[in-house]
């Protein structure tokens, strides 16, 4: 962690560059602490640890590609485990599935919904119809892919997807959200 | 069952009882009999239908649209009905055009509006009498009427959000990716006959494609 951010605010002064300076504080500061039973950390760590650990999806089945996140859900696959709980409404969801076709009457609906949705917030778009339109693409009713929509943070081939397939790519979400999220609001 | 010399005493007692608004009665595939009548004498057939004990047809199961471009009166109107009390299915057939209206058979069955809205919505047929004839099934402004066999299968406007306007916004069609037209012939493409599968034509084209009852 440097103490800059992109555009060079200063969000920590006294912030040292990694190195052995930085190792000996806080070699000193563990060492006071561990003792009286407090574990240190990085804070942006924690809170990444925190989101990876309760993803709270947005169930958004529209059509075949449901039925695999169903079962995702269920007791087989257990997305309990990883904290991961379908909510029914946007405003208690960090991700949004989008499980199916997604045609042009509800495209304002999703969008409404993505953008009741609080931040930070992500979307996995599953199966070949909410990737590109998949078998409906060149019909006039079908959005070519839900991208042209939402932004789209993982793609999850397949038609329908297996439940395994849907839970690799919450998995690749959770990769990305570990490397890529931060405390600092965008 | 109803077989199919049943099915030509109903028709027979159907255009004996109703006259001159049968206009013809076949039994199609051996197993579904079908009237045709005109536009003028649809509410009367349908009435009597419903309400004559013989005949008992006291459900409209399904109303749909056929687009047939090369004919002058290119629409057509299937209404499906079923009688539960005599276990009998009927098919009636109306034939129209964009303009013409049809009258609407709300009074007869009130579960005929979504029907006649569907139709509507996918062909463009008018009902007379039919107080809420909106789009059914497409997009909110939908242009055209998309399975009449002139609609491009693309359509003509697309979806997309618009960041600047912060809203949802329809545009001119522009495909990515060309259309692609499949040679069912080829066998790389589309074999109409999968290898173990010859019996199963081999037996339909004994039958003479039918699929219904056996006697």
């Amino acid at each position: 962690m440097s103490g800059t951010n992109a555009d060079g605010f200063a969000w920590n002064r006294e912030a040292l560059p990694p190195g052995p300076a930085q190792d000996s504080v806080v070699r000193g500061i563990t060492g006071e602490i561990e003792e009286k039973g407090f574990v240190i950390a990085n804070l942006d760590k924690v809170v990444n640890w925190a989101r990876t650990g309760s993803l709270w999806p947005m169930t958004f089945g529209l059509a075949c590609c449901a039925v695999p996140m169903i079962h995702a859900y269920m007791a087989r696959y257990d997305l309990d485990r990883f904290g991961i709980i379908p909510r029914g409404s946007p405003r208690q969801s960090d991700v949004m599935i989008v499980a199916g076709t997604l045609t042009n009457k509800m495209a304002p609906a999703l969008r409404k919904v993505y953008d009741q949705m609080s931040e930070p917030r992500w979307v996995i778009s599953m199966g070949s119809c909410a990737n590109g339109g998949g078998y409906y693409h060149y019909s006039y009713a079908v959005v070519r892919g839900c991208d042209r929509v939402v932004p789209v943070d993982v793609y999850v081939p397949g038609c329908p997807p297996t439940a395994e397939a849907l839970v690799y790519g919450i998995l690749q979400l959770q990769k990305k959200i570990r490397r890529t999220g931060t405390i600092l609001r965008g | 069952m109803a077989d199919a010399t049943n099915l030509q005493a109903l028709g027979a007692a159907i255009a004996e009882a109703a006259g001159p608004a049968v206009q013809e009665v076949f039994v199609e595939r051996g197993a579904e009999l079908v009237l045709r009548t005109g536009r003028d004498t649809l509410v009367p057939l349908m009435l009597l239908l419903r309400d004559d004990p013989r005949f008992a047809f006291e459900q409209v199961m399904d109303i749909c649209g056929v687009d047939w471009p090369e004919r002058a009166e290119r629409f057509e109107v299937v209404y499906n009905l079923l009688s539960l009390s005599l276990n009998r299915r009927l098919r009636v057939l109306v034939a129209t055009d964009e303009q013409t209206p049809v009258p609407s058979l709300i009074g007869v069955w009130p579960a005929a509006t979504w029907y006649e809205r569907e139709a509507w919505d996918m062909y463009g047929i008018v009902f007379a009498g039919q107080t809420d004839l909106r789009r059914l099934l497409t997009d909110y402004g939908f242009e055209g009427h998309p399975l009449r066999k002139d609609f491009p299968l693309t359509g003509h406007v697309q979806v997309r959000y618009d960041e600047s306007r912060k809203q949802v916004v329809n545009e001119p069609v522009t495909l990515t990716q060309d259309f692609r037209s499949f040679d069912f012939l080829s066998p790389w493409e589309g074999m109409t006959t999968l290898p173990g599968d010859e019996k199963v034509h081999q037996i339909r084209s004994e039958r003479g494609q039918i699929e219904g009852p056996q006697s």
